[in-house]
């Protein structure tokens, strides 16, 4: 790099701290956009050829098929070669490990390889109560009843430890998390071990399970009151009259109409786009190399 | 004082809101899941095991660790096999704090444990592998 050239960037991060009063993470990291716009100039005399994007349209489908690939909305946690590299670790692990679709709502049943097991690995049931993190940090809990005792297992999408992922029952519910499973009575929350999956045509819409269930006495886990749930019913009689008024003033009804909030809180349509044609291009690739592969001769 | 009214004294709230951390130190209540005798009269007279020590340097109990409990008048030490607070990825949560007795020599007080017990336990030696010799599940 020239001397002209770090004296450039080196200004280029003053100025920034200055005018725009935004937080340094490091002392050597550059805003994308500013490294974009100098390696595009005229004036930049080691010109780097800037990426195109791919031509492939993704289906419409991957949005809901593929949501780990999308990236962090926060755009103080997000950084751009970081998420490319996971991605591509992502499509690697994929590429091994067949990963269904799921949601909030299905049961699961997972095997991951243990140490200290007599088979050397360990199968679990349970209903997924929520699935967290993005990239290679995608997780998911699921949670059942053994033995008359609640039991919840937090399990890394990612994790090499992971030998199978299958979804016995493929299905959505009211609310996007399940936690109040926990207050609830355990009967919802149990499943058998040696449960038959129910087979989901593929191409079929997701059913939604409406089942709205009645929460249990107090004292709870959480302030389900406060949380706006759709699938819990009756909690109004466990409440008395101040918690009545204080949720109804604590209560956001007009967050749905914060354009704002929703812009900051969500990936850009374009964005997505982009990333997502990147997974498709990359699933076709490793599709066509599957095809083309020759058997190996047994002699 | 008297005869002055203060509104800030009366509805400000003296204590906190936050979620429960469910850490295991003195004074936690726990549930015995082996089938002592001890345990089940503690657990129907409705008075559970206190912890009264916890044998860690942290002073915070996690599953595997050695625990001090007040039963029925009695001081026993017992093992957590099982705990309400979050856990790493791949370590079960249980809905309740779970202990196993035993007894000065180590043995285990009861001859069963009714509850599953996390698969990592299994890894453990020593003290430990009496009580895994009663266990009928791991999760």
């Amino acid at each position: 790099m020239s001397v002209f050239r770090r004296a450039l960037i080196a200004s280029n991060i003053r100025n920034l701290e200055c005018y725009c009063g935004v937080q340094k993470r490091f002392s050597n990291t550059l805003f994308d956009g500013t490294l974009e716009k100098h390696r595009r100039s005229e004036l930049s005399h080691d010109r780097e050829k800037t990426e195109s994007f791919p031509p492939f349209e993704a289906p419409k489908d991957y949005k809901k098929k593929y949501p780990d690939f999308l990236p962090n909305a926060d755009w103080k946690k997000r950084d751009r070669i970081t998420e490319k590299l996971e991605r591509k670790d992502m499509l690697r692990r994929r590429a091994v490990l067949n990963i269904p679709e799921f949601y909030p709502g299905s049961i699961l049943a997972i095997t991951v390889s243990d140490p200290y097991a007599p088979g050397k690995y360990n199968r679990f049931v349970g209903i997924c109560i929520a699935k967290n993190g993005n990239g290679l940090r995608t997780s998911f809990t699921l949670r059942n009843v053994v033995d008359n005792i609640g039991v919840e297992i937090l399990y890394e999408l990612y994790n090499p430890t992971i030998q199978k992922v299958e979804v016995l029952k493929l299905e959505k519910r009211l609310d996007e998390e399940l936690y109040y499973l926990r207050d609830c009575d355990p009967k919802y929350s149990t499943f058998n071990f040696n449960m038959e999956p129910v087979q989901h045509p593929p191409g079929a819409p997701i059913p939604v399970n409406d089942i709205v269930l009645k929460i249990g006495p107090r004292p709870w886990n959480q302030k389900w009151h406060r949380q706006n749930l759709k699938g819990v019913e009756g909690l109004d009689e466990h409440l008395r009259e101040v918690e009545k008024k204080l949720a109804e003033k604590t209560a956001e009804p007009w967050e749905k109409y914060d354009i704002m909030k929703t812009y900051r809180n969500s990936i850009h349509e374009e964005e997505s786009e982009r990333i997502l044609s990147e997974v498709y291009e990359k699933n076709l690739h490793n599709q066509k190399l599957k095809e083309n592969r020759k058997p190996l001769k047994m002699d | 004082m008297a005869g002055r009214f203060i509104p800030e004294l009366l509805f400000k709230r003296q204590f906190g809101t936050t979620p429960l951390l469910n850490e295991i130190r003195k004074m936690a209540r726990l549930r015995v899941v082996d089938n002592s005798i001890l345990g089940r009269q503690a657990e129907l007279e409705g008075k559970p095991a206190k912890c009264i020590h916890v044998y860690n340097k942290n002073g915070v109990g996690t599953i595997g660790d050695k625990v001090l409990v007040a039963i029925k008048g009695q001081k026993k030490r017992a093992f957590l096999v099982g705990v309400r607070q979050k856990q790493k990825a791949m370590v079960p949560r249980f809905d309740s704090n779970n202990i196993v007795l035993i007894e000065d020599s180590g043995q285990p007080t009861g001859t069963r444990i009714r509850v599953p017990i996390p698969s990592l336990l299994r890894g453990k030696k020593g003290e430990f592998s009496k009580i895994l010799a009663c266990a009928t599940k791991f999760v």
